[in-house]
């Protein structure tokens, strides 16, 4: 069985700080979003089960791709390919699932395509089903629970008011929740294992594709601004007395009409 | 004719998406459409009228006995491409939001999940949504001539209600068995807590020093009616509470009309679950906690002697 992880690298969200509402990212390291780990990790048990498959990560990104990759081949992918080239930049959902659809379709014969539900940066969680529809597969996303044997592929997704349990065959593309498992960590030892592990670097022309297709001159979307948000609040402070204080508060949440159901 | 295309699988989020579909084809100069979808679709055509809809297209088809996205972006892309519909405005539930991307692919379409607004500027639709993890919110167009835009629950107030008449358009689809099927619905154990509906919150953070003493705070949101959350670390990390109480970043964006911070002092991993709300009020020992300047009111105080307090003097009034 052929898997295809799909990852992503974002930036650690715990450490963008935000300065004038503008983000700043560049001393942020870059990392996988957790879903797209759960992704990885789960592939990786289909493999310890099922003797003979082959997990390849795939990924689109920039030079620090290079580096982070090795995270994936430790955890255990087989092979990496990365879409790393200047006309990939500023891709948008579009432009990024046409590039891994083409890649995906380059590689060959896949069975299962694996994606994190969403990134954990933007959540936009489109990649997954446009590149279900470029590649006409059936897709299940949400998923909490997966079971693959033979051909057959049962999930358990996390809907809003219930666990719906969904069956295919495959191919299929799933994408998963990141509750479906705790990613392991790479030891010291895959890490220095992973070096030898094959990765490509693809181009857009490796793919067939035209700069006006994918990266920023292929966007769908323009984004006019990207600010933290304007907060106004009252920031009034009540110190002292305890009885005192708690009044004050009292008297001015009846005030605002927030309290009294 | 150009139109605005309205579908949720709940008629009541497709009702707030027809008002603002009324309001935004006003300003663009089109008419607002709405599609009902698989059994039983049709039964409130009338109401789809009454908020706005100047049709509604009505399709059965076994294909869409149950909701499968497969199934449904084809059927909307159908009714899309027929009708010459150019924006497809849909509510980003779960299943809105796996249903968006693909009919924006089929149509090669921009899209735009999780929206927070929608307006018209010149002459094209601005869109907003949250990014980098709620740190900001980016505006963003779409400038495929096709648009999908998928549409946070809430987001748009539901219109009055008017007698209105429409046009019932039933339409044949032309659509293949969808390849997954549907074995069991498991119904979620327990009781839900539902933060995004909650009028009142309490929430605690690492200012609680043992889960034993979780008791105070549990009297202070039954003296207010309250849900209560609480941060990343006392449920992920100390597992004193449920993840479903996680407000913030990776838990629950709410807007409830009053929330009390308790303990917390105010990172924005937490804070971002708690922009929506009306009036925001902290009580914490550190009176230069950052939470201070993101709330309306605050007490500086040991919340073990302020809780306790402030739920007397509750009681009293």
């Amino acid at each position: 069985m052929n898997i295809v992880v799909c990852l992503k690298q974002i930036p650690d969200l715990q450490q963008i700080r935000i300065k004038d509402r503008r983000p700043l990212l560049e001393g942020a390291p870059l990392i996988f979003g957790d879903m797209d780990k759960s992704a990885l990790e789960e592939a990786v048990r289909i493999k310890e089960k099922a003797k003979g498959t082959k997990v390849t990560a795939l990924a689109m990104g920039g030079a620090k791709l290079k580096d982070g990759i090795k995270e994936a081949l430790a955890i255990g992918a087989d092979e990496a390919v990365l879409l790393m080239d200047p006309p990939f930049a500023g891709s948008d959902t579009m432009g990024t699932a046409r590039a891994l659809a083409k890649a995906i379709e380059k590689l060959g014969e896949h069975d299962l395509i694996l994606c994190g539900e969403g990134s954990t940066d933007n959540y936009s969680g489109q990649v997954g089903p446009r590149l279900a529809e470029l590649l006409d597969l059936p897709q299940i996303t949400y998923v909490r629970e997966l079971e693959i044997e033979g051909n057959k592929l049962k999930a358990v997704r996390n809907m809003e008011e219930s666990f719906e349990v969904v069956e295919t065959e495959l191919p299929a593309l799933v994408t998963v929740a990141d509750e479906i498992n705790q990613p392991r960590l790479a030891s010291l030892r895959d890490i220095l294992k992973a070096a030898r592990k094959p990765v490509q670097e693809w181009t857009a022309a490796d793919l067939g594709l035209s700069e006006d297709e994918v990266g920023a001159k292929g966007s769908a979307i323009e984004t006019v601004s990207n600010l933290a948000p304007e907060q106004e609040r009252k920031q009034v402070v009540f110190k002292g007395d305890l009885d005192e204080v708690t009044e004050n508060l009292i008297n001015a949440l009846t005030k605002e009409g927030v309290l009294g159901r | 004719m150009a139109e605005i295309l309205v579908f949720s699988e709940k008629d009541d989020l497709a009702f707030e998406l027809v008002s603002k579909g009324r309001e935004l084809g006003a300003a663009l100069n089109v008419g607002v459409a709405a599609a009902l979808l698989g059994e039983g679709a049709g039964a409130r055509s009338d109401e789809y009228f009454a908020y706005g809809a100047d049709r509604v297209y009505v399709a059965h088809h076994p294909a869409l006995a149950h909701f499968h996205a497969e199934a449904f972006a084809e059927a909307l892309y159908q009714i899309a491409q027929k009708n010459d519909a150019q924006v497809l405005l849909l509510a980003s539930t779960k299943r809105g939001k796996e249903l968006s991307p693909r009919v924006a692919q089929k149509l090669g379409a921009g899209c735009v999940t999780d929206a927070t607004a929608v307006e018209v500027q010149d002459g094209n639709l601005l869109v907003s949504r949250y990014a980098l993890g709620g740190n900001t919110v980016a505006s963003e167009f779409i400038k495929t001539p096709h648009k999908v835009i998928a549409v946070m629950p809430k987001t748009f107030e539901l219109g009055a209600k008017e007698a209105r008449q429409g046009e019932v358009v039933t339409v044949d689809l032309d659509l293949k068995e969808p390849r997954t099927r549907i074995v069991e619905r498991r119904e979620k154990a327990g009781e839900a807590v539902n933060l995004e509906e909650a009028e009142v919150l309490v929430c605690i953070g690492r200012g609680l020093e043992k889960k034993q003493d979780l008791g105070i705070i549990e009297e202070l949101a039954r003296a207010l009616g309250a849900e209560i959350g609480c941060t990343k670390t006392l449920c992920s990390d100390y597992q004193w509470l449920s993840e479903d109480r996680l407000v913030g970043l990776s838990g629950k964006k709410t807007s409830p009309g009053l929330v009390i911070s308790v303990g917390i002092s105010g990172q924005i991993q937490y804070t971002v679950g708690i922009r929506g709300a009306r009036i925001a009020v902290a009580i914490n020992k550190d009176g230069q906690a950052p939470i201070f300047a993101l709330s309306d009111y605050g007490i500086v105080g040991d919340l073990y002697q302020v809780v306790p307090k402030l739920v007397e003097a509750l009681r009293a009034a």
